[in-house]
């Protein structure tokens, strides 16, 4: 038996690293469904959950797979799916169960291009926007964009200790690319991983109430069988858990829902830049499209522009302030996606005017070549 | 209770004696406690509980023999029976499951 | 103290109160719906068990009935529509230990649901479906469901239901249940019986209960609560063991009622934790 943690280094693909990242991250349940590109991440579930105990179950569809890690979860239990556009489509609905309820687990896409059954399986980063809004009714969520197999297994990791901490989904939203390309991945020692729990309910369990936010806002979780006696319901409830059918409890939940989030930005807000102190003109990108960015700065510093690159490592919540004060002081912001515009438009927004905003996007299937961005910034600026 | 011939163990045979307890408040008067009663005891009650609904009352309470089936097919909690404590020391409680 | 044992000053609590959330009662089911008897059937199956509360959890997905999973004093989860078995699953697998019991609608588990009850019997789950069927969808108002019997009025088969319904204990048997009954709410003692039974039964259990719907369904096709509940005591034959091909529901013809399956198969969590939970591998 393998141990949770592969310490050393290893030649494997994002969607591999994935499960390791999973694995190291104490995820014991995994509920799957294949479809290509993600299905590499099930079968590696598949072996390597019994090496740690954890149970591996191939569900029925995608609708199954996430209802499964959801009911996991509340046995105490990390839990975990991956899947693709499709397979992400139809868990929409229960991915609000989960925001509505706080449950934490982790769902990889592994994107392809849309719509309908689009490229399969070329990739494509049109799942951003649903990633953000998929599901019915508002909310807030958290999302990351890896950019390599070696950020797929931190990324994961990381996506688990934000959803334990803040009791959310938390989504990984790869790419075909990243998911299948094979890279050096290095896995430290075991006591290098910082890993974070959910908040166990301490007192009186005749007055513990199952939303009741914590000092962070996050409510404590206790598992089934703990003898909180605990009502878990989609509907809009009260602290207590109890459906509660009024306008008030309705914007309690919400405040309480979009405040854990949007109180803790600084905390769950992860960004990278590269060469930017001096830079005018800045390319925000994120997961596979950031490999397009990194080499468009470098070219365009040997034309004479002062480009950087600002690397979202976590998409949702978006880093407004970040925007906001890069476009008080830069010549333009160059979104890099593969889509036609989606986080773009975000970018533009938070510019407010101040920066023009610009896109260098595709209609998917395959990497932005940096000739693309070199074009734009020749032609703008 | 009538039976076409004596039982030949009806010396002893002891029939519990029951007390019908009822929560009228919980009650929306659907009446199948009253129809099902195998003793025939319950009526609906003419006042209205606070729901707006006529809860049933024991007509003849004393008839009770502690069955259960109110309790089993009342859908709203509210009626059950209890074994009247006086009614014998010899009968072991009914398990009522 | 009691100086008149005789005289009773405070009445004694409803025997199940401790199981049901109190300060939720009233529940939401209307007079002479039957979901409130199936739901109190259910909850002094799970008292008889002796089993220590904290063991058990319920699962329901979306409707009327599966709004029984707010009124029960345990764990208890109500999801989305359908769902209620692979969230079930979800738990069952992740903890082995606890008593899963499902509890919803029929259009819930047979319609929106349905794929995913073949596969939980399927793969036998040891989990326990307690499927109140009314025959229709009540909670949005009485439209035709997958147990509508053909020619039934509903607000969506204004001229009559011209589809058939599914023969549930024929679809749980096929699919691989490991215990298939039905009963009515008016045979509450053989349905405590059978739902206690199901419960310490290891595998995929299944219980279909008919329930009158008389708002949504009675109405529109001239049954008032009582007469559904006569049906119930007049036109079913209770026959355990009875082939489930016989089962389909026509209470021109008797409704047969009963224990049809009970049998003995690995359960999904054993057969994981033998076939892959390896005491050592070769790597």
């Amino acid at each position: 038996m393998k141990p949770a943690v592969l310490t050393g280094e290893h030649y494997i693909t994002g969607d591999v690293a994935c499960a390791e990242g999973a694995i190291a991250a104490g995820c014991k349940f995994f509920g799957a469904y294949p479809i290509t590109p993600a299905t590499e991440v099930a079968e590696h579930m598949a072996e390597r959950l019994p090496d740690v105990n954890g149970t591996f179950i191939q569900m029925e569809d995608e609708i199954a797979a996430i209802a499964s890690i959801l009911g996991a979860a509340w046995t105490g239990t990390k839990s975990m799916t991956a899947t693709s556009g499709p397979g992400f489509s139809l868990m929409m609905e229960n991915l609000g169960l989960g925001v509505c309820t706080e449950t934490p687990c982790v769902i990889i896409n592994v994107q392809r291009t849309g719509p309908s059954t689009g490229l399969p399986t070329l990739t494509g980063q049109g799942d951003m926007m649903q990633a953000r809004w998929g599901s019915h009714g508002d909310y807030e969520i958290i999302a990351l964009a890896p950019a390599s197999p070696q950020d797929c297994f931190y990324h994961t990791i990381l996506a688990f200790n934000l959803s334990e901490k803040y009791r959310v989904p938390v989504l990984v939203m790869a790419d075909e690319i990243v998911g299948h390309m094979s890279e050096k991945v290095i896995i430290p020692d075991a006591s290098k991983i910082k890993l974070i729990d959910r908040p166990k309910p301490r007192g009186r369990k005749d007055r513990f109430k199952l939303y009741e936010p914590g000092p962070n806002g996050v409510a404590p979780m206790p598992a089934i069988g703990d003898g909180y006696n605990v009502h878990v319901t989609g509907l809009t409830h009260d602290e207590r858990g109890y459906p509660a059918m009024s306008v008030e409890a309705q914007e309690q939940m919400m405040t309480n829902l979009k405040g854990k989030i949007r109180n803790n930005l600084d905390d769950i807000i992860e960004t990278e830049e590269y060469k930017m102190d001096d830079a005018d003109i800045v390319i925000v990108s994120y997961g596979i499209s950031v490999r397009t960015g990194l080499t468009a700065v470098d070219e365009a510093r040997k034309l004479g522009y002062k480009a950087g690159l600002l690397r979202l490592v976590t998409v949702w919540p978006f880093p407004e302030q970040m925007i906001k004060d890069i476009a008080e002081r830069v010549r333009g912001l160059i979104t890099v996606e593969i889509n036609l515009g989606q986080v773009h438009y975000e970018v533009e927004r938070c510019a407010g005017g101040k920066a023009p905003a610009y896109l260098v996007g595709s209609a998917g299937g395959k990497i932005i070549h940096p000739d693309k961005v070199i074009e734009l910034i020749k032609e703008t600026f | 209770m009538a039976f076409w011939r004596e039982p030949l163990d009806a010396q002893e045979i002891q029939v519990t004696k029951g007390i019908v307890y009822i929560i009228e408040d919980r009650c929306k008067g659907c009446g199948y406690c009253i129809e099902f009663c195998p003793k025939e005891i319950l009526a609906f009650a003419d006042k209205f509980n606070n729901k707006g609904y006529h809860p049933p009352f024991a007509v003849r309470p004393d008839d009770c023999v502690n069955c259960h089936y109110c309790e089993i097919i009342c859908p709203e909690f509210a009626i059950y029976s209890a074994e009247d404590p006086q009614s014998s020391t010899t009968t072991p409680p009914v398990n009522p499951f | 103290m009691t100086k008149n044992p005789k005289k009773y000053n405070k009445q004694p609590v409803h025997p199940l109160d401790d199981l049901i959330r109190t300060d939720r009662i009233p529940h939401i089911w209307c007079s002479g719906c039957g979901i409130g008897t199936v739901f109190s059937s259910c909850l002094k199956a799970i008292k008889a068990t002796e089993i220590p509360y904290n063991r058990f959890t319920m699962v329901s997905g979306i409707g009327c009935s599966a709004r029984g999973a707010g009124y029960v004093n345990l764990d208890s989860f109500h999801t989305t529509h359908g769902r209620a078995i692979p969230f079930a699953s979800g738990i069952k697998m992740a903890n082995p230990d606890l008593k899963v019991i499902v509890f919803s609608g029929d259009g819930d588990l047979f319609a929106i649901g349905g794929n995913h009850f073949i596969h939980a019997a399927r793969r036998n789950m040891d989990i326990t479906v307690v499927c109140v069927n009314n025959l229709t969808y009540g909670m949005t108002g009485g439209q035709v469901a997958a147990t509508t019997p053909n020619n039934a009025n509903t607000t969506t088969t204004p001229f009559g239901n011209p589809d058939s319904p599914f023969n549930l204990p024929l679809m749980a048997y096929a699919s691989g249940a490991s215990y298939v009954a039905r009963w009515t709410i008016l045979h509450t003692r053989d349905l405590t019986d059978s739902i206690n039974e199901a419960i310490n039964k290891k595998g995929f259990s299944f219980i279909e209960v008919l329930s009158p719907c008389p708002i949504n369904y009675g109405r529109r096709n001239k049954e008032k609560p009582l007469d559904t509940l006569k049906l119930y005591q007049d036109n079913t034959i209770i026959k355990n063991g009875a082939d489930p091909v016989t089962a389909d529901i026509d209470f021109n013809r008797g409704v047969i009622l009963g224990k049809f399956v009970d049998t003995e198969r690995n359960t999904c969590d054993d057969m994981y934790a033998s076939t892959c939970h390896r005491p050592c591998s070769d790597d």
